[in-house]
C-alpha cells in the first residue's frame, strides 16, 4: 500500500475500528514508511489534545424554555376527537352537505316514462323550433299569445292515458 | 390532552425503564409514554447541546437549536419508524439545523476573526481536572490558551469536516451512522475525516509535535 492509500484507512486503524485485513495492511505500511508513522503518532497526540476541549452544561433556562415549547405543542388526537371538537370548517362543510341534500330531495324529478317520451320527441320539437324561428323573432307575433297555440303540443303519458279512457 | 412532560420535577426511574434501548424508548413515546421522552431528553440534551455549541460557536443559539431538535423528535413521534439508530436520526436533525443556522449567519460569521477570542461559557467543565490542588494562574492561562487554539482550529474547518470530527471524536458514533447523517459513503467519510484531522494536525503543531 502507498501513502495515498492510508487516507481512508489510517483513522479507522487508530480508533480501533478497522477490519482485520485493513489493519494488517496499515501496519505493514507503517512499518515501512517513516512519514506515515510520524503522522500516525501525531494523529494520536492530536486526539489526546482534542480531549481538552471543555464541554458545556445546559443552562437553567434550557429546561424551562423547552418545557414551555413542549406544553404549547398540540395534543395527540384520538379517533373520536373530531366529533367532540369539530373545527369551524368541518361544521360548515357538514351544514352545507345537509342543506344540499334537503334541496336535492325537494326538487321534483321526472319519472322514467316522462323522460323516455321527452327524449323520443326531442328531435321533432327541435325541428319545430327551427321552423318557427322567424315567427319567434317577430315581436308582434310573440306579443300575441295566440301564435303560441300554433306550436305543436307535446302530449305526455298522463294525457294520453286519460284520452284513451275517455274514448272507451 | 396536553403533553404531561415535566409535570413533576421528581421523576421516578426504575431499572426496567432505564434498561430500554433508545429505539424502545422512542417506540414507547410513540405509544404515548411521556416518561420515555423525558428519559431520552435527559440522556441526550448535553451531548446535543455540546455538538451544536461546537458547530455554531454560540451557546444561546446552540440551546435554541437543541430545543428545536427535541421538539422535532417529539413532533415526529407518530411517524417514527426504527429504520435506523435513534442517535443517527437525532444527530441528523441536529446537523441539518446547525448547517442551516451557519448558512443563515454566514456573513456575520465571516466578520469574526479566527484570532478573536471565542465566547467562553461560564458553565464549561474542564475535561481534565487536577484533584489534589487548584491550578495556578499560570496553569489556568496555559489551559485557556490551549483550549482557544483547539477551538479556533476546529472552527476554521469546513462545515462538513467539522461536523464529521465532532460526531467522530466527541459523540463517538460509528462510521455508518456519521455517513448517514452527512449523506455520504463510509469510504468518503473516512477520507473526509482524514483531511479534517490532517488540517487539525497542521494547525495544532505546537500541541501534537513530540517534545
Amino acid at each position: 500500500m502507498r501513502c495515498k492509500g492510508m487516507e481512508d484507512k489510517l483513522v479507522a486503524y487508530l480508533d480501533g475500528r478497522a477490519r482485520p485485513a485493513e489493519r494488517r495492511a496499515v501496519e505493514e505500511h507503517l512499518a515501512a514508511c517513516a512519514d506515515c508513522r510520524a503522522r500516525a503518532g501525531e494523529f494520536t497526540a492530536l486526539w489526546s489534545a482534542l480531549d481538552d476541549l471543555p464541554a458545556i452544561s445546559p443552562s437553567s433556562a434550557f429546561e424551562a424554555s423547552l418545557r414551555a415549547r413542549l406544553a404549547a405543542e398540540p395534543a395527540r388526537r384520538g379517533f373520536w376527537s373530531w366529533v367532540q371538537l369539530p373545527s369551524p370548517r368541518m361544521a360548515f362543510a357538514a351544514t352545507a352537505l345537509i342543506a344540499l341534500s334537503v334541496w336535492i330531495s325537494s326538487v321534483p324529478q321526472p319519472t322514467r316514462n316522462q323522460s323516455a317520451a321527452f327524449q323520443a320527441l326531442a328531435p321533432d320539437a327541435e325541428f319545430s323550433m327551427i321552423r318557427d324561428l322567424s315567427e319567434l323573432e317577430n315581436y308582434e307575433v310573440i306579443s300575441k299569445f295566440d301564435a303560441l297555440s300554433e306550436l305543436p303540443v307535446v302530449p305526455n303519458d298522463s294525457t294520453q292515458h286519460e284520452a284513451g279512457e275517455e274514448s272507451r | 390532552m396536553k403533553p404531561q412532560l415535566f409535570v413533576s420535577t421528581r421523576v421516578r426511574y426504575n431499572v426496567q425503564v432505564m434498561a430500554r434501548t433508545d429505539v424502545q424508548l422512542m417506540l414507547d413515546v410513540k405509544a404515548g409514554d411521556e416518561l420515555s421522552f423525558e428519559l431520552l431528553l435527559r440522556k441526550y440534551r448535553t451531548p446535543v447541546i455540546n455538538f451544536l455549541y461546537r458547530m455554531v460557536r454560540d451557546s444561546a443559539i446552540a440551546e435554541d437549536l437543541a430545543q428545536e431538535v427535541f421538539l422535532r423528535v417529539y413532533r415526529a413521534r407518530q411517524e417514527y419508524a426504527p429504520s435506523a439508530k435513534f442517535t443517527t436520526w437525532m444527530f441528523r436533525i441536529a446537523t441539518n439545523l446547525a448547517l442551516n443556522a451557519l448558512r443563515d449567519n454566514r456573513y456575520r460569521q465571516l466578520e469574526v476573526s479566527i484570532d478573536q477570542p471565542v465566547e467562553t461559557n461560564e458553565s464549561e467543565q474542564p475535561a481534565l481536572e487536577v484533584a489534589d490542588s487548584a491550578p495556578s494562574a499560570e496553569q489556568q492561562l496555559v489551559a485557556r490558551t490551549r483550549t482557544e487554539l483547539i477551538r479556533n482550529a476546529i472552527n476554521v474547518l469546513p462545515e462538513k469536516q467539522r461536523a464529521a470530527v465532532l460526531l467522530h471524536k466527541y459523540q463517538e458514533l460509528d462510521y455508518c451512522e456519521i455517513a448517514k447523517i452527512l449523506g455520504c459513503s463510509e469510504s468518503a467519510l473516512k477520507s473526509l475525516l482524514f483531511r479534517a484531522y490532517e488540517t487539525l494536525r497542521v494547525q495544532l503543531q505546537p500541541l501534537v509535535r513530540p517534545q
